[in-house]
Order: structure tokens, then sequence, then C-alpha cells
């Protein structure tokens, strides 16, 4: 079953076509990637599947409810951590854990299990009392998702998770999004193709908003001919200048 | 419920800054203490306890201000706002947490003046009640201003227009440190014609337990209260919209 349906999805910022008809479907359960150089539309597409932009035209369906019209509903099905560290940087890392408890309505006794539950779940505990904004780079971006976490998304839209983080923080931070396949239907956008490989079940691959190519990284780089999915990546979007 | 849990992390945002509390609560107190100390060696009217510590208190709140746009402006640019778009929480929900916390803190600033104002000597009267719960209403005024200016501007913009503008404007056109009439003219007109310089009379009146002396300038403040706060409103549900 699909997890999410996109039907045309355009969105245009006066001149500009951000997002151009783009149709596709993430099965549940799914890793699935956006990938493109910058300006591709990724960004912009998850925006407008978590309701945070109207599209200008098309619409898309999260579990069968629409971002147009449903968008309480869509809104409690997700989760989204943004691309820039998105945590309160006053607070210790509990209190950004209980910060969205909060803003999700749950009662004290859920609130304590779900920060405990997480907590463990991604090893926050060795800096659990420190304030957000001291944590270093790779800390912060795996409280940003414990945050993701808490409302237990059906859909989790992780946008460029691993930016600017060094080579073990990332490999760390891979692991735990592995540890999520199969229980939720993830979106990954990312620039990295080693990344979107390693972790993703699909890929889609953007370039002007537009979709050149959706399937599994073995299947693209046959199509491209290469065994090399950076090289695949490369071929299929200069051969869309061309 | 979900509207406390966000007005709490702002409050404690706001209070675990030391340089909210230096600003904040130090900078109204050193001024009392230093402008006390410059009417006991050369007296001037204006500068009488009684005729000061109301001016101090309304120029106080112009922090609140600065915290208010402060944290609207950093929460943007962290995406923290973006994420928390995507939660049940409501547009009420917004501006209530970024609102309600800063009027305990504005309340405190205040009772901390007037115990300062006290024991230099000001007379321990009900009207100081008075004087405080009306700083309430004052407050709105200066918090409106900060979720206007947090909506349009980014953190570093609001240092400088809440941090160094809005500041020297509200002391300057408040008739607190120097008495208006002197300079008079056009001076004179336009800080009439904002709000200041009638919260601090407003304030002094109650002080002083004259009632009737808070007309008219209560309304002005509260006009302007009114249109900041319904301007801040609209700006910050247009930037989430934006967002």
């Amino acid at each position: 079953m699909d997890a999410i349906r996109m039907e045309g999805l355009t969105k245009k910022y006066k001149d500009v076509v951000a997002v151009d008809d783009l149709s596709l479907s993430v099965r549940k359960g799914e890793l699935f990637s956006l990938l493109g150089v910058n300006g591709a539309g990724k960004t912009t597409t998850i925006k407008m599947l978590s309701c945070l932009t109207q599209p200008t035209s098309g619409d898309a369906f999260l579990n069968g409810k629409s971002i147009r019209k449903d968008t309480s509903a869509v809104k409690s099905l997700i989760a989204v951590s943004p691309q820039e560290t998105a945590i309160a940087p006053g607070l210790s890392v509990h209190e950004n854990l209980e910060l969205m408890c909060g803003a999700h309505g749950f009662t004290k006794e859920k609130r304590n299990a779900k920060v405990t539950e997480l907590t463990e779940r991604l090893g926050l505990e060795a800096v659990i009392k420190k304030k957000a904004g001291k944590l270093s780079g790779g800390w912060q971006r795996r409280l940003s998702i414990a945050m993701a976490l808490i409302s237990q998304p059906e859909i989790l839209f992780l946008d460029e998770p691993t930016l600017g983080l060094d080579v073990l923080a990332r490999s760390e931070l891979w692991d735990m999004i592995r540890s999520l396949k199969g229980r939720i239907t993830i979106i990954l956008t990312t620039h990295y193709m080693e990344e979107a490989e390693a972790l993703s079940d699909r890929i889609a691959i953007m370039k002007d908003g537009k979709l050149l190519i959706c399937d599994t990284p073995g299947k693209i780089k046959e199509t491209a001919g290469t065994d090399h999915f950076d090289q695949a990546f490369v071929k299929i979007v200069k051969g869309a200048a061309e | 419920m979900r509207m406390l849990t966000f007005a709490s992390r702002n409050t404690k945002e706001i209070l675990r800054d030391p340089l909210n509390l230096a600003f904040g609560l130090g900078f109204p107190l050193v001024l009392i203490a230093l402008l006390s100390a410059i009417q006991a060696n050369a007296p001037v009217n204006l500068f009488e306890i009684q005729h000061l510590t109301p001016g101090i208190t309304v120029f106080g709140l112009s922090f609140m201000t600065l915290f208010s746009a402060t944290i609207i402006s950093k929460d943007r640019g962290s995406c923290l706002l973006q994420r928390l778009y995507t939660t049940p929480l409501t547009p009420v929900d917004f501006i209530l947490g970024y609102t309600l916390p800063i009027i305990p803190i504005a309340v405190a600033q205040s009772v901390i003046c007037y115990i300062v104002a006290t024991v230099l000597g000001l007379n321990v009267t009900v009207n100081v009640v008075y004087a405080i719960a009306f700083i309430i209403p004052v407050s709105l005024l200066y918090i409106g201003l900060g979720l206007l200016c947090g909506s349009v501007l980014d953190d570093k913009q609001v240092g400088g227009i809440c941090g160094a503008l809005l500041t020297n404007l509200s002391a300057w056109l408040s008739g607190t440190w120097f008495d208006l009439s002197l300079v008079g003219g056009a001076f004179q007109k336009i800080a009439y014609a904002l709000p200041f310089v009638h919260a601090v009379e407003t304030e002094r009146a109650i002080l002083a337990g004259d009632f009737t002396g808070i007309f008219p300038h209560i309304w002005w403040v509260l006009g302007y209260a009114t249109i900041v706060f319904t301007a801040a409103v609209l700006l910050f549900l247009r930037q989430m919209k934006k967002q």
C-alpha cells in the first residue's frame, strides 16, 4: 500500500517553477530518497508534503489524506526533521524532548514514557542533561531526529540529515536511520550519493523541479550503464540537460 | 496545555540568557541608582525618586521588546518554528506562547525597580501596587512591538533596531531623562504623538494617586497597543504562512 501518492504536484514562485508536475508513489515502510543538485526541488517537495507550503497545482495523499484538503489529518501522520538543526538551544536535551511531547498534547505519563523510550533508542543518555545549544553538530542532528520521532509519526521527513557532519557522526546517524527502516516510511533528501545509495530502498532524482528517474539504486546504475552510483547520477542529470 | 508548554519553553530561553538578566534587570537598576545620586548632588525635580521610578519602569519595558523580538527571530532563523508548525500547535498557541511569558518578567522587573526605589527613599503606598498592576497593559505595547519586529527582522536586525534604536527612542521620547517642554517644537509634538511619554505619564499619575490624571494618556497607550498588537499578529501569521 502507498504511504504517499503525489499527483501532478507543482509549486511556482512567480516565474520560477520549483517543482514541476511531480507524480510518484512511496510505499509504506519504504526509505525513499529525493536526490538532486541545488535548486532541484527536493526541499520544496518536502515542504508541500508536510503542509508547510501549499502546492500551486496538483495534490498529494499521505495515507489517503489530501495535503490540500485535510491538513490537520496529514499533520497528525507526519514529522519533519528540517535541513537546519531545529532545536531549542537554551533547553536541555530532556527539555527539548518534553517540548515536543507538550506540543503534541501528551499526558504526563505518556510524556515520561516517550522521553525515556527515545532517549534509549537514540542513545541520548550521555547528553540528556546538557544544553542542546552546546552539543556537537552530530548530537544536535540526533536530537533533532529524536524530536521528530516523539509523535510516533507514520511518515518521517529527513531533510539533509547529515549535512555538515564529519564522517563518524554521519556513519552513526546512518546506523540510526537504518534502525528506523521498515517501521516507518522515511523520505530523505540528500546531496550525498553514497548516503542515498547506502540507505534507500528507492531513489528519485530531480533536476529543475522535474523528476528524471525513480527506481532502486541498482536499477538506476543499470539504466545509466555504470557500476558507480555517483557516475550514474551525473550521467542522468547531465543527460537531462542535453 | 500545548500553549503552556511552548510558553514555558520561551520563559526558560529568556531567563537562561545571562545578557537578558543583565540588561533587563540590571540596567534599569543602575539608572535608578545613578540618577538618584545625581539628584542628591544637584537636585532636579525630574529625578526625584517618585518622578524617576515610573519612567525607569516604563523604560525597562523596552527590554521586553528586545526579549520578545530576539526569541522569535532566532526561532525563525533556526527552523525551530518550521518544525513546530508541523505539530498541532495553532497560531493562537504561538502568539500567546510568545506573549504570556514576558508579562510576569515585566511585572518582576517593575517590582524590583520599586524595591530599589523604596531603598532610595520612595514612600511605600498602595499606589505602588497600582503602578505595578498598570505595567501589564503598558507591557503589552512593548511585547507587541517585539512580536512585530521578530516576525519581520532577523536576529541581527533585531539587535540593531530593538536593542539600540527602539530603546533610545523610547528613552528620549518618554520625558524620563529631560523635560520635553524644554525642547518643545516638533520634538515635543512627535513625542506626544507616540505612546512612550503617555506610558510614563500614566505611571506617574498612578504613583501620585492622581487617578484622573491617567487620562487621556492611558488611551494613547491602549490605542497604540491595540494597533501594534494587531499588526504584529497579522505579520506573524504572514511569516507563518510564508514558512
